[in-house]
């Protein structure tokens, strides 16, 4: 019987002090620090650490903070596994450090003892755009304003913070820590428009007569499956119904004006961490929720840690089908499925799924949730002359951020595709500084 | 927060609201709309643009749920949370030659901006304005001053031609040329009016209000089927060619929320103010 879960508090707790301290003892401060290669942003990782060893959490906050602004998200949210804590030494030999528990301890520590900010230089008297208060804006306006200039970040949503605050969930990131990482950001000097969609309420040509121009515009158009049905009510893209509770609320109506379908039976297609927050999300509103994913459980894309804790929470894993209709009248009554088979590995080198014929059967659902993908949002883009865009829609930059338009960088999923936290930040922070170089050449 | 210049009832369950935005109204076009988030616990609702005055800009609304019961009790000098805007691809407007503008019920209110830039833009303007009855006619001085000519219509024949817009195109597309036609309203009234202009094989759009959400193209919310292929209304609309719209997959769509509907209406009716469920960090 899987244990129930109603509320959105945050599922992971983090460490004591005490075994915050222990952990960090476990560090070898190694002369060429591998993690630090597996970090995007390159936080000087055992400096920090050597710090918590000592009790010394402000100078750890300090280090850390010298190189990435938002610690309390990143430690709860990046794939550590995949990243510092996959390329740490000691990954090989017993378990990495927990350097992504312990970028959490400090800056949470620091949060609840009074935050001191980083230096930030002279006024250049540039100006600079930010659109998009994601990850990647928020690390661009962060970097850009300590250089000393002017930053100015428009965002379309009534709330900032992007994916972080609209798609992640409360009980995997507490909102009032990305309000507060926010804040630091702005303390800095950043002011951030909310309720401004560029290339409508800020007309490009006003866009382009800043001095430059960071575009973190993210990757939030959701796909469909194209499948019949699609229309039907109780039909939800992950990102809708994951902002319908994230940013609206719904999950408190009718004390807060959204509603949302919660569902007796909920169907989740998808694979990855945002199939895996749509199905936990859907459990805590109290449906029986079935996540369906083509391939097999161990292709799962999403993290291990969240497939452990999905499972915990009692959804349903049905791997290797693959929706092909949804049946209903005018609202979702069921999902039909088709069994796959794994057959010859494909150019990803993962094996590649397809449907045995006459395996039809159908899945009881009232709500249907499709988690198969997003790609970068056209509307801004499509509208500033000769930018380019690749395959999927993905901005075409260099290896420093820099779009095919003068004045113009981009980076984050806006430039990569859907990625994560992290990628996105290391990459703004890449093209911050190309933009800086920039800027003072002039 | 976007402060609240004037409100008037217009109708028994129409109300008009000027409010200062002024990254809305300085860049506005015909056809575009904002979205509103009244209260720090609120919905965000679609309003059409209706007219725009420096930074201010006016949107008309019917009294319908709870947001909008909420929205008419703001008064001049009340706030209002969140505005975004414009929003939306504007109208498609050039010179076609003769065009016609219906408006129906509060769709009227959409009109006048949609005929006024008919007009600059050359076009010789037809206006049709129509309602269930004489009360709940709006913002007819504005389109007797823009349209070159203006027609009138109720359901119950309390003031102009008894009967729909309907009539009235389709007697128009008799004895003359007409070149476009925008028609504005309920999803039913759009659904009617535009088969009349299928056989003249006249262009016409309708503006689609199907049930939205961040209006930027994010959440898929307001899918429509166009053509047989789905499109955002939020950014590939709200206009669309009316002969190519699934109008029954929309109102089918728009009734998604019927009994949450009913229930935030009676919890508005029952609680004066918001009790606090603690659910975003303590900060409501
Ligand atoms: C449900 C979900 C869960 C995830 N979980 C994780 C995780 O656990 N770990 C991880 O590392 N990654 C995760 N990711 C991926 C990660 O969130 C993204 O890679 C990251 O947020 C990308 O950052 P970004 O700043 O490029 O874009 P976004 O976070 O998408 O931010 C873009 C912002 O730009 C705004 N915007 C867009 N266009 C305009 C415009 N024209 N004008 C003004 N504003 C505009 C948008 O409203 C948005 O706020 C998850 C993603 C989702 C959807
Ligand atoms: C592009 C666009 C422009 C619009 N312009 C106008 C206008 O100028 N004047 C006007 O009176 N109305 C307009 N509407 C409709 C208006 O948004 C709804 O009447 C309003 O949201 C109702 O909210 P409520 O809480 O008061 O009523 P509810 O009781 O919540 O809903 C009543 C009905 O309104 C529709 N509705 C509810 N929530 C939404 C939503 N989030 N988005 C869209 N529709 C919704 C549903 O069909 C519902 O059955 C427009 C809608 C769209 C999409
Ligand atoms: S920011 Fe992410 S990748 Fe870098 S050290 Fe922290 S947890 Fe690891
Ligand atoms: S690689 Fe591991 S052990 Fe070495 S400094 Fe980094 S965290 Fe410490
Ligand atoms: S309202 Fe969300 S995509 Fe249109
Ligand atoms: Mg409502």
């Amino acid at each position: 019987m899987a244990k129930e879960v109603k509320d959105f508090t945050e599922v992971n707790k983090g460490l004591t002090e005490e075994n915050a301290v222990l952990e960090a003892l476990r560090c070898m401060s190694c002369v060429r620090p591998t993690c630090v290669k597996g970090c995007p942003v390159g936080i000087d990782i055992p400096a920090f650490i050597q710090k918590v060893a000592e009790k010394d959490f402000e100078g750890a906050a300090a280090v850390i903070k010298a190189d990435n602004m938002l610690p309390a998200i990143c430690g709860r949210v990046c794939p550590q596994e995949s990243q510092c804590e996959g390329a740490c030494i000691l990954a090989k030999k017993e378990k990495p450090v927990a350097v992504g528990a312990l970028e959490r301890y400090v800056a949470d520590w620091e949060r609840e003892h009074g935050t001191k900010l980083p230096a930030v230089a002279e006024p250049t008297g540039k100006h600079v755009a930010v659109v998009g208060s994601g990850p990647a804006g928020l690390t661009a306006a962060a970097e850009l304003a300590r250089f000393g200039h002017e930053v100015t970040v428009f965002e379309s949503l009534h709330e900032a913070g992007g994916v972080l605050t609209y798609g992640i969930p409360e009980f995997r990131l507490p909102k009032a820590i990305v309000k507060a990482e926010i804040e630091q950001v702005k303390a800095l000097g950043v002011e951030i428009r909310l309720n401004h969609l560029v290339g409508r309420s800020v007309p490009v040509e006003e866009l382009l007569g800043y001095d430059a121009v960071f575009l973190g515009t993210g990757a939030g158009l959701p796909y469909f499956m194209g499948i019949e049905g699609e229309n039907l009510n109780g039909v939800y893209s992950a990102n809708e119904f994951l902002t319908r509770v994230n940013l609206m609320h719904a999950n408190c109506f009718p004390e807060f004006d959204t509603p949302v379908k919660r569902g007796c039976k909920v169907v989740v297609v998808g694979g990855g961490n945002v199939a895996m927050d749509a199905a936990r999300v859907a459990r805590r509103l109290g449906a029986a929720v079935t996540l369906v994913y083509r391939r097999r459980e161990e292709d799962l894309p999403a993290r291990a840690v969240e497939v452990k804790n999905a499972h915990e929470e009692g959804v349903e894993f049905l791997c290797c089908a693959n929706p092909v209709r949804i049946v209903g009248e005018t609202a979702v009554e069921g999902v039909e499925c088709v069994r796959m088979e794994m057959c010859e590995v494909d150019a990803s080198g993962r094996p590649k799924p397809t449907c045995i014929e006459g395996s039809e059967f159908t899945l009881e659902a009232d709500v249907f949730i499709e988690a198969i993908g997003q790609g970068p949002n056209p509307l801004l883009v499509s509208m500033i002359p000769g930018l380019e865009r690749a395959r999927r829609g993905n901005l075409v930059v260099d290896e420093d951020g820099r779009t095919t338009v003068a004045r113009v960088y981009a980076a984050g999923d806006a430039a990569t595709g859907a990625a994560t936290v992290i990628w996105a930040m290391g990459s703004a922070k890449t093209a911050a500084a190309a933009i800086d170089k920039a800027l003072k050449e002039e | 927060m976007y402060q609240v210049e004037d409100a008037t009832q217009l109708s028994e369950n129409v109300y008009q609201i000027w409010v200062n935005a002024p990254q809305v109204a300085r860049h506005a076009r015909a056809g575009q709309f904002l979205i509103i988030r009244v209260d720090e616990t609120g919905e965000r609702i679609p309003l059409t643009i209706s007219a725009t005055k420096g930074d201010s800009v006016r949107v008309i609304y019917m009294a319908v749920g709870k947001t909008t019961e909420l929205l008419a009790t703001k008064k001049k000098g009340d706030v209002l949370a969140d505005i975004v805007g414009p929003l939306g691809t504007p109208s498609e407007i050039k010179n076609y030659g003769t065009v016609v503008v219906i408006g129906g019920g509060v769709g009227i209110a959409s009109t006048p901006i949609i005929a006024r830039e008919a007009k600059e833009a050359g076009n010789h303007v037809i206006g049709i304005i129509g309602a269930r009855n004489k009360d709940l006619l709006i913002l007819e001085d504005e389109m007797e001053e823009v349209c070159d000519e203006l027609f009138i219509t109720t359901d119950d024949g309390s003031k102009g031609v008894h009967g729909f817009a309907s009539t009235v195109l389709e007697g128009l597309l008799k004895e003359r040329t007409i070149d476009c036609v925008w028609i504005v309203g309920p999803a039913i009234m759009m659904k009617v009016t535009s088969r009349v202009t299928i056989p003249y094989k006249v262009k016409t759009f309708v503006s689609l209000n199907p049930i939205m959400v961040d209006g930027t193209g994010m959440c898929g919310s307001c899918r429509v089927t166009v053509g047989g292929e789905t499109k955002f209304a939020c950014v590939d609309g709200p206009e669309f060619d009316a002969h190519q719209v699934d109008f029954d997959s929309l109102m089918q769509r728009q009734r998604m929320y019927t009994d949450e509907e009913k229930e935030a209406r009676e919890h508005f009716h029952h609680h004066d103010h918001h009790g606090g469920c603690g659910c975003c960090g303590g900060k409501h």
